[in-house]
């Protein structure tokens, strides 16, 4: 098979990706359901309209710059979350009760 | 589309309000015992069936594997809108052509989620279509196949949407997430995909004579290679030595062995041709009492090589095609870049004024 070259050479450069967010239905937190790139927030918005809800998944967009993004890092992740895991009273089910009280 | 902090609005709020108190000391305990594991290195995730995500440390060796199988996915899925878009202008009535359009539209969607999934492993697009664009890098081989007549698009449907969707369901469960997440859409949508195929093909065989035999010559053209897109087989002398199926397996990127698939396939796939009324090709084809199998015929796999390694009857076109999308393309991308730069532009002199 000839092996044709890319007009240029080199891949041209890459428009800035953007992480995308669907609201699903009313009531319902955006969730994040991918990437795309985009020249700017507008083409981003109705790319992500033609690529994450082509089926009415959504009723309301997010676009987010990846870069804008500020994430906790894996590697400290046992520290970072360290605070919570030893607080079992949190949780409802710390507690002894008797197991004939209703609605408890 | 919902993960698993789905919340659901019109559930109630708490035991009080649903009085179903057992469920929810349940779903609490459950939920505690569960917590993530303080161990979280890549070979605790595997072995504990967790996924592994984008900033998580994995073997370079897993990340090199994803890139290529997610890549190689990914250009598939955009080179195989070409077999079909040959026919949108062609298609016999203003349904089928409005259906094409939506399905010609998911195979580039899907593309697109699949490039997604690869940029988390720290590679760009862009490199990714400049490694199909110069070989570097392969797309399915079925898609080397051309489409003579109408039926072709029924049977493509049908048969290499099903087999696509054969060997896709199990990745909505490979361990890396994002790919098994793109692969959940994925198959949500492959499933209209095979459906309006096999539609193709229940009318064209309720037709004249003249459809129904255009019905089954598009059968018979694409019933071997749809069994070869499962790849090689995994024993005996066609068999890859040194292929990548058992790391694969023991790293959770694949579930079943390509054998298995294409038996499961072939067994889904000769009730429905009955169904329909079309012969598949193979004269070996039988019902196998003692494993509860079909049994089929040998696959020319020197033809599978043939085609992989580059002398298909379509691999050229299919590149040049891309490659003509691309570069024509070109303006369009640039035009859209200036008017971002000019939007920022007029965005600060307004600030500034």
């Amino acid at each position: 098979m000839s092996t044709p070259a890319v007009k240029g050479g080199s891949p041209e450069r890459s428009w800035p990706l953007w992480e995308v967010f669907v609201r699903g239905k009313r009531g319902l937190s955006h969730v994040h359901v991918g990437s795309l790139h985009a020249p700017d927030a507008g083409m981003a918005l109705r790319n992500a309209r033609d690529v994450y809800t082509r089926r009415q998944e959504g009723v309301s967009l997010w676009v987010v710059r990846s870069t804008d993004i500020t994430a906790s890092s894996p590697d400290e992740r046992d520290s970072f979350f360290d605070p919570a895991a030893d607080k079992v009273y949190r949780h409802p089910t710390f507690y002894d009760v008797p197991e004939d009280v209703e609605y408890l | 589309m919902n993960g698993n902090d789905f919340i659901d609005p019109d559930e109630s709020l708490n035991a009080a309000e649903s009085g179903g108190v057992e469920a929810a000391v349940e779903a609490a305990s459950a939920a505690f015992a569960q917590r993530p594991d303080k161990d979280s290195s890549f070979e605790a995730l595997l072995a504990a069936d967790q996924r592994i995500e984008p900033r998580d440390e994995m073997p370079d060796a897993y990340r090199k594997t994803l890139i290529r199988q997610i890549a190689q996915h990914a250009h598939s899925e955009i080179i195989g809108m070409q077999p079909e878009g040959n026919w949108i202008s062609r298609a016999p009535s203003l349904r089928r052509k409005a259906i094409l359009m939506a399905k010609v539209q998911d195979e580039a969607g899907h593309g697109l989620y699949l490039y997604s999934a690869a940029e988390t492993l720290g590679i760009d697009r862009a490199e990714l279509l400049d490694m199909l664009h110069s070989g570097r890098q392969k797309y399915s081989s079925i898609f080397n196949y051309p489409t003579l007549t109408w039926a072709d698009n029924g049977a493509i449907g049908w048969l290499v949407d099903g087999a696509a969707i054969m060997n896709q369901v199990p990745l909505c469960r490979c361990s890396y997430g994002p790919y098994a997440r793109a692969m959940i859409r994925v198959c949500k949508e492959e499933s209209f995909h095979q459906r309006q195929g096999f539609e193709i093909l229940w009318t064209l065989m309720r037709g004249t004579q003249a459809q129904k035999d255009m019905a089954q010559d598009a059968v018979n053209r694409w019933w071997w290679p749809s069994l070869m897109m499962f790849g090689p087989p995994d024993t005996g002398e066609a068999a890859i030595s040194g292929g990548h199926t058992e790391q694969s397996m023991a790293w959770g990127i694949k579930r079943f062995s390509n054998d298995a698939l294409r038996q499961k396939f072939v067994d889904m796939t000769v009730p429905q041709a009955e169904k329909i009324g079309l012969t598949l090709p193979d004269p070996d084809l039988r019902w196998n009492e003692e494993i509860s199998h079909w049994d089929f015929g040998a696959v020319d796999w020197t033809e599978l090589q043939r085609v992989i390694r580059g002398d298909g009857p379509c691999n050229a076109e299919r590149i040049q095609r891309r490659l003509g999308a691309h570069n024509e393309g070109a303006w369009v991308r640039e035009a859209a870049s200036a008017y971002a730069v000019k939007q920022i532009r007029l965005q600060r002199e307004e600030y500034l004024a």
